[in-house]
Parts: structure tokens; C-alpha cells; sequence
């Protein structure tokens, strides 16, 4: 123990001062690690298990100058999408927790929105809004006789959507760093004359540099892995070049050598993510209450910030909730009977909540590890969790067909199984969050209750479980949102007969009934929004 | 106070999702496998009158149709046999890769395409079986698979969808080609990612050659067509005068005229002399070469070709019948009365090579 103690603390010497006997990680915490990373893992030994029975040319045909290009443009669409998502849910994060604009608390539910609009609804609304002789041509036209706006399709068009769609994995990662930051700090740097924006570049910024990381990476990987905002959008990303081999060329092998070259690039952002969150401490020293947080003033600037507020909530969320009920509307005017979604709206929520509360559980045991027992080992653990995420729905769907419908066929097909499916797609969504209010508790605390005599698995029950909860919270939210949504898996790995809204709102759209697709669409969002409020009910008070 | 709560709840939260995770496929697994556990009763019967189809029984169907379309028919058949259908609906393409990863071990026994592409793939791997001539024979042989491995179930037209409001037939071309001239400049609509556009892309080869394909869609490229994500979309756009001509199947216009009514300002126009863009594709049906319930898939299969199911193609989606004697929808011209190019459905299969071409041009 005292060799590999002493290496280990001189590495850590910047940041976090580790107790001797918490160096070793408890066994039953190391099992449940490694059996949730090796559910993550299963797609990605599916994808290696394809792209070694393929034959050899796989390997030039991968690497053609064209795949480059399309990987080239892809990590650039990644890259802007997650530097505006931080320029944009940062400030957000902040006005509407740490400033006295008017409304926030208003503002901090509806800003967070967003999230549930599925891509393939909002990608919709942008192009009738934007897109050519959409509505905001057709009024510039009236106004100005402007004939053609840029042109939205592409690059811009993927970006604008995905930036919309996808900054509040940022903002609410940040919300929840800033709820468990000291302010003690910050009012300490006022009172040694530091100004409120000198406070904030220099003691807020850096102090949430791990939430920002957090969300960051979500929103880096979410981009690389989506399909419904590029393809309607058509930008031609990564996963639509994985897509097309799958719908329109069945060759599974091709697909899953390029699948691999996306889990690469995925290594190359976990790396970058690593680098950015920093070595420092991030929780408090001192044990007690933290002190509830003094607004800052923003003086005349509250009315700039109402502005932006709105400007992001109308675009990101009653733009896309206007489409729909647009659709809505004509379905009652033409007198269609209202299709029956409760059963729906009731599968969709039972899955996701399990899947939501399974899928904070996994994270947990990956996350302590990470967190309270850092080594070379732990943070390859986090990193694996981590490796498939990026990879589009089909490639989980279909390596999960292989491996049930093989090794497991009982399982096939069932419930049980398509809820592992979202825990494989969502769990870092939770890592992420869990991982971030681990940060901000002080390992004291839990050794003070290890020193009371308390077993460690008592001690992670009874001390840190409490503790971190809104982090856990906020990680169970993000997964529930993100399996409401739910498509390929849902399809090719439920139950038969299991429709869920977003099956029934797929199955109305991809033939062109936009009208049926109304109502469950509708209740997504709905739904969602519902169960948003509850997870940010703590968000209506001000105290913390 | 709230933190005793969350505490109390959470772990007990946890162990409720486990236990649903895990509670919930022993019980389905048992009814989805038709032999063993809670459906003992059912599997019993099901195992007797599989053989004598028709009077009870099972059937899984993977259906790349979509529900709205193909649900009622379904549900019909299940009320007049009394089989239960357990339908998967999902992409075509997508159930398609499912079956070959699932192998020997598929559930499915009836596998639905939207298009003969997804059919010829699965059976190039061999995971149809050859159908009873009892089937075959029902259909015209140019909508069929020519070793009997599939079937056409009903025939969609490629068409142009035009802008009845400012133009008419006069002014249309008889051939594809005429809509690479300079004039259709920002008139045109299509959907580079629609199987159906795929298709006929690929039949654009077979029939004139790798260079005039790639001339054409080089062509129509120049003219900066709108692209749009579904061919409703194209027909919408059409209707309200946003583009002029769209390249579309046939029965998204009718379903617009029904919902929308005869003042919907869009037409179909049926190309000339055997042009590649009139051609007729079908969507068809195979059984799987592991299908646990021949019989009753061969029954289903029967049945989709009645005159009950193919009437119903006719009536409620617009289809082509393909058995002969089936009244059309009064607003489609009749199937010999279209000048479609003389081509064997199954010489449409090298979707792989449209797809590089799509994309060697920059359209996908």
C-alpha cells in the first residue's frame, strides 16, 4: 500500500489531498464498476467483433480521403456546437441563479426546456421558420422585398439546431455547480476589492470549470452521435454516413468499421474533456451550512439579460411547441378522431423513470471511484463508460439484437432489455452530474463517518447519497428526458406491440401524417416539461 | 426534513427499477416465445392448429410498412382467423439489418418492405424461403422475384407531381431528362435520402447506362432543386406553389386530394415511352427461412394477395393492386396504361453503387 500511496499523492499534489486509507478502493465498489463498464462495453465489442470478421480492404475503404473529410467536418460541427452551448448556457446558468434579473426563476425552468424538444421536431420547426420560403423570409420579404436568406442548409442549419436543442446539458450542469458553490469565496474576493466581473473570471469561472466540462462534453458527444438534426438539416455528419450504410447499402460491416473511427474520436474529446475540468479541489474546506447566496445586481443590465432569456425560450421552445400545435389544430379542424396515446404516454414514462433511476445507479459506483479513489485505473473506467456514447442509436440497437438474440434470447425483445439499451445510451448523461456534486462535498465529511466506525457502504448511503442528491437528481432528469425521446432502440429492442410517444409520433411523421403526430408529440413535450418542474422544483427557492 | 425523505426514497427507487428490469422479461420472454410459461394455455393451441392454419395460431410479422398504412388490414385479419399477429413496425431498412443480425435465432416469421430492395437483401444472404407456386402464381411476374423468394404485394408509380395552378401536362417533357434544362432553374423539389428515389436512381443505371445517370442527376443538381425530407413534403410544397414539379411515387398526391379536396393545386404526371422515371416498384413480402409458423405465414402471405387486401391497397392507400380484376381508385390511370420501362424488379438491387454515386455528386 505505501508505494502505491506515496506515487499517487505526489501526483495529486496540485489539487486534492487524499486520506491514506481511502487509497484503496472498497471491493464491492470495484465490482459494480467493472459490471457497469462492461455493459457499456458490449457495443463496442460488437463493433470490433464485424470489423474483424470484414475483410481486409474494410481498412482502405475507411480511410479514403472522403471519410477524412466527412470525420474533419464533423469534429468542426462538434466543436462550434459546444463552444456556443458553453457561450450560451454558462451566462444563462448564471443570470437566472446568481443575478436579480426580474423573472428568473421563471426563466430557470423554461430555459431548460429545450432539452425535450426531440431533434427530429425542432430540426422541423427551424427549417418552417428559417429555411427557404419559411416564415421568417416570407415576413423580410413583405417587409424589406429580401428574396433569399443565407442559406440554412449545412453546416449552419446542423449547428443552429443543435446548438438550440442541446446548450441546456451545459446550463444545467452549471446550475447545479453554482448551486453548490460557497459564496463565501466570491464575497471574499469582493471584500479584497476585486470588482463583481474580476470576481467572477477569477473565482466563479474557474470554480466551475468541472460543471462546465461536464455539460461541454455531453454536448460534444450528443453531436457526433446525432441523426435526426443533421439528416433533416443535411449536413452531412459521421453518424448520416453510418446511417446511409445501414438503411440503403446493408453493409454492417463497412458501417461498424466507420462506427469505430466515431469511438476514436470520441477517445480524442474524453481527452480534451480531461485536460479542460482541471486537477483543482472544488469542495469546500470548512464544514457547516453554506451561506445563502447574495444576487448580484445587474443594475441596467437585467433588461439586456430579459432579452436574452426570451429570445433563446422563444426560439428553442415555443417555436418548435408552436409547429406542433399548429399541427394540432388542422388535425381537430379536419375532425380526426384523437388517437388513444395514453397508453403511450404511460409506457413512455414507466420505461424512461427506470431507466432514469437504473441508470443513476450504474453511474454512482463508476463516479466514487473516479472521484474518491483517482488513479490511472479509475479515470480509464470513467473513460470507458464514456466510449460508446457517441455512437448513433442503430449501431447500440443492433449490436444489442446480436448479442440478446444470440446469447440471451430469453431476454430478447422484452422490457428488461430495451431499458438496459437506454442505461447503455444514457448512463454518462448521469456520470456526468454525479460526478460534478461528488466534487463539491468534502471527502472529511465522509471520513469522519468512516472514523465514527461506519462501514463504507453505510458511509455512501447514509453520508454522500445525501449529499450530492440534486446532482443525482439532475443526472436522473437528463436520462429521463433523453429516453422519452427515444427512437431506434425503442423500436428494433422493445417489446412487440410496445409503443411509447415517440413511436407513435415517428410512425405518423415518417409516412407524412403530421396531423396524428400532433397529440403525441404534444405530450412529450408535456410530460417532460412536467416532470422538469419537479426535478427543478428546488429551483423555486432562492436560497441555495 | 426533505433530505430524510430523498434518503428513505432513493434506494428504494433504485431497487423498484432493478426488480421491474428484472421481473419484466421472465414474464414476457415466456408469452414472446410461444411455448413455455404464463401463456401455457395459449402456446398449447397455438402448437395444435399451426399446422392446420387457419383457426387460431401465431404470427410475427416485422413490418418496415408503416402502421397507419398497413394497422387496419392487419387488425382484419387477426378478427376473421383468429391468428395473433405480433407486428414489429420499425424503418424497412433498419428491420432488414435486424433480421441479418438476429440469424438463425429471428422471432420474426413474415418479414413486410416498403420496398424489393430490403427483400433482395435479405434473400442474396439467404434468409427467405422460396414461396409455394400457390403464391406466385397470383402475380403478374414482373412484380415477384424471379427464384420465388418474394412477392409484390401492391405497385407505387414514380411520377412528377406537378403545379396544376401555373402550369400544365403541355408544358411538361416526356423523358426525365427534360428537367435538366435551364428553364426548371429553382422549380424543381426532390428527396435524395427517399428508398423510392434510391430505387429509381438505380433503375436510371441498369436501363441508360452509369454516364447518363450521372449526367442526369448532374443535371438536375445544376438547377438547384429544394430538398426536402419526405415526399408529402415535396407534394405539399408542390400544392402551395413554393416549387413547380417534384419527383415523387404516385399515392401522396391522392392522399392530399382526400384529405384536402380536388382544389389542392397538384397533379401527377405520368412520364412517356418507357422513361426510367415512370417506373413501377412494388412493396412486398417474404417469409423467413426460419419461420417457426410456415403455414400461417404462407396463409398471411395468401391473404395479402385476396382481393380483401388488395382492394384495400386500392382504396385506402392508393396502391396498385397486383392481381389482376381489382377496381383502381377512380384518379389513377390503369397500371398497362402507363408507359413504364420494361425492367426485372430484381436487377434493381446495387443500392451500394447509387448511394456512392449520391454522394460522389454531393447530393447525399
Amino acid at each position: 500500500m505505501s508505494l502505491g500511496q506515496s506515487t499517487t499523492v505526489q501526483h495529486e499534489s496540485e489539487g486534492v489531498r487524499v486520506a491514506p486509507h481511502s487509497l484503496r478502493p472498497p471491493m464491492f465498489l470495484l465490482l459494480l464498476a467493472a459490471v457497469v463498464v462492461v455493459g457499456m462495453l458490449l457495443p463496442i465489442a460488437y463493433l470490433l467483433l464485424r470489423a474483424v470478421a470484414a475483410d481486409a480492404g474494410i481498412v482502405q475503404q475507411v480511410l479514403r480521403p472522403r471519410t477524412l473529410i466527412v470525420l474533419g467536418s464533423t469534429a468542426g460541427l462538434a466543436l462550434s456546437v459546444t463552444t456556443t452551448c458553453v457561450l450560451l448556457g454558462v451566462p444563462l446558468a448564471w443570470i437566472t441563479i446568481a443575478s436579480d434579473m426580474p423573472g428568473r426563476r421563471v426563466f430557470r425552468v423554461l430555459t431548460a426546456l429545450p432539452l425535450v424538444i426531440p431533434t427530429y421536431i425542432g430540426g422541423y420547426a427551424i427549417v418552417s421558420a428559417f429555411g427557404p420560403r419559411g416564415a421568417l423570409q416570407v415576413v423580410l420579404g413583405r417587409l424589406f422585398g429580401i428574396e433569399h436568406l443565407p442559406e440554412l442548409y449545412g453546416f449552419w442549419g446542423a449547428w443552429l439546431a443543435l446548438t438550440l436543442f442541446s446548450y441546456p446539458y451545459v446550463l444545467l450542469s452549471v446550475q447545479t455547480g453554482l448551486r453548490g458553490l460557497d459564496p463565501a469565496l466570491e464575497e471574499a474576493a469582493r471584500s479584497l476589492g476585486f470588482g463583481p466581473w474580476r470576481t467572477f473570471w477569477r473565482v466563479t469561472l474557474p470554480q466551475l470549470r468541472p460543471s462546465i466540462a461536464a455539460g461541454g462534453l455531453l454536448v460534444a458527444l450528443y453531436t457526433l452521435s446525432d441523426f435526426g438534426a443533421v439528416s433533416l438539416l443535411q449536413f452531412n455528419s459521421f453518424s448520416r454516413a453510418i446511417y446511409i450504410q445501414y438503411r440503403g447499402a446493408f453493409d454492417r460491416d463497412y458501417a461498424a468499421a466507420l462506427a469505430l473511427v466515431l469511438v476514436f474520436l470520441t477517445g480524442l474529446v474524453l481527452g480534451a474533456e480531461i485536460w479542460s475540468r482541471g486537477r483543482a479541489r472544488y469542495h469546500r474546506s470548512t464544514v457547516g451550512v453554506v451561506k445563502p447566496r447574495r444576487r448580484a445586481s445587474l443594475g441596467f443590465w437585467r433588461w439586456p439579460a430579459v432579452v436574452l432569456c426570451s429570445s433563446v425560450v422563444l426560439i428553442a421552445l415555443v417555436m418548435p411547441v408552436g409547429v406542433v400545435s399548429f399541427w394540432l389544430a388542422r388535425e381537430l379542424q379536419a375532425g380526426e378522431p384523437q388517437r388513444l396515446v395514453w397508453s403511450a404516454a404511460w409506457n413512455s414514462m414507466y420505461s424512461s423513470a427506470i431507466a432514469a433511476g437504473l441508470a443513476v445507479a450504474a453511474a454512482l459506483p463508476v463516479a466514487i471511484l473516479g472521484v474518491r479513489f483517482r488513479s490511472r485505473w479509475t479515470a480509464m473506467f470513467e473513460g470507458l463508460a464514456y466510449a460508446g456514447y457517441a455512437l448513433p442509436g442503430i449501431v447500440i440497437a443492433l449490436a444489442l439484437v446480436r448479442f440478446a438474440s444470440h446469447y440471451v434470447p430469453w431476454l430478447y425483445q422484452t422490457l428488461g432489455l430495451m431499458v438496459f439499451a437506454y442505461v447503455v445510451r444514457f448512463m454518462p448523461q448521469a456520470l456526468g452530474t454525479v460526478r460534478s456534486a461528488l466534487l463539491s462535498v468534502s471527502p472529511n465529511v465522509e471520513e469522519a463517518a468512516r472514523s465514527l466506525g461506519h462501514s463504507p457502504l453505510h458511509v455512501t448511503l447514509r453520508v454522500t447519497l445525501p449529499l450530492i442528491r440534486s446532482g443525482l437528481l439532475s443526472g436522473a432528469a437528463l436520462v429521463f428526458l433523453t429516453a422519452m425521446k427515444e427512437l431506434p432502440t425503442t423500436l428494433l429492442l422493445g417489446p412487440i406491440g410496445f409503443r411509447t410517444l415517440a413511436t407513435t409520433t415517428w410512425t405518423a411523421t415518417a409516412e407524412g401524417f403530421f396531423a396524428r403526430a400532433a397529440g403525441p408529440a404534444l405530450l412529450i413535450i408535456i410530460v417532460s416539461a412536467f416532470s422538469m418542474v419537479f426535478v427543478l422544483r428546488d429551483a423555486w427557492s432562492d436560497s441555495r | 426534513m426533505l433530505h430524510a425523505t430523498i434518503r428513505r426514497a432513493l434506494p428504494a427507487l433504485m431497487m423498484v427499477g432493478l426488480l421491474a428490469a428484472c421481473g419484466a422479461p421472465a414474464t414476457n420472454g415466456g408469452a414472446g416465445t410461444a411455448s413455455a410459461g404464463a401463456s401455457s394455455a395459449a402456446g398449447a393451441t397455438t402448437a395444435g392448429s399451426a399446422n392446420t392454419a387457419g383457426t387460431g395460431g401465431e404470427l410475427t410479422i416485422y413490418s418496415g410498412r408503416n402502421e397507419n398504412l398497413v394497422g387496419p388490414l392487419l387488425e382484419q385479419y387477426e378478427q376473421e382467423t383468429g391468428t395473433q399477429l405480433n407486428v414489429k413496425y420499425g424503418d424497412t431498412a433498419e428491420l432488414a439489418a435486424t433480421i441479418l443480425e438476429e440469424g438463425a435465432n429471428s422471432p420474426a416469421d413474415v418479414f413486410l418492405a416498403q420496398d424489393a430492395g430490403a427483400l433482395g437483401a435479405l434473400a442474396d444472404e439467404d434468409r427467405l424461403q422460396a414461396l409455394p407456386d400457390a403464391i406466385l402464381n397470383k402475380v403478374d411476374a414482373r412484380f415477384r422475384s424471379p427464384e420465388g423468394e418474394w412477392v409484390g404485394v401492391s405497385g407505387r408509380a414514380r411520377v412528377v407531381v406537378y403545379d396544376s395552378q401555373t402550369i400544365t401536362e403541355t408544358d411538361l417533357p416526356d423523358t426525365i431528362f427534360g428537367f435538366t434544362d435551364p428553364k426548371w432553374k429553382g422549380k424543381l423539389g426532390w428527396v435524395p435520402t427517399n428508398g423510392s428515389f434510391q430505387a429509381f436512381v438505380t433503375a436510371l443505371r441498369v436501363l441508360e447506362g452509369e454516364e447518363r445517370a450521372r449526367e442526369w442527376l448532374e443535371g438536375i443538381k445544376a438547377n438547384e432543386p429544394k430538398v426536402y425530407d419526405n415526399n408529402t413534403a415535396v407534394v405539399q410544397a408542390v400544392g402551395a406553389g413554393e416549387i413547380q414539379a417534384g419527383f415523387v411515387n404516385h399515392y401522396y398526391l391522392l392522399r392530399q386530394l382526400k384529405e384536402r379536396g380536388n382544389s389542392f393545386g397538384a397533379r401527377n404526371y405520368y412520364l412517356k415511352n418507357g422513361d426510367p422515371g415512370a417506373l413501377v416498384n412494388v412493396a412486398g413480402t417474404g417469409i423467413l427461412s426460419t419461420a417457426k409458423h410456415k403455414p400461417a405465414a404462407e396463409q398471411f402471405v395468401q391473404f395479402l394477395l385476396s382481393d380483401v387486401a388488395q382492394r384495400y391497397f386500392a382504396e385506402q392507400t392508393y396502391e396498385y393492386p397486383v392481381v389482376p380484376s381489382i377496381p383502381l381508385d377512380p384518379e389513377l390511370p390503369a397500371l398497362d396504361e402507363i408507359q413504364s420501362p420494361q425492367l426485372d424488379l430484381s436487377k434493381i438491387n446495387d443500392l451500394k453503387g447509387t448511394l456512392q454515386l449520391l454522394q460522389d455528386l454531393g447530393i447525399l
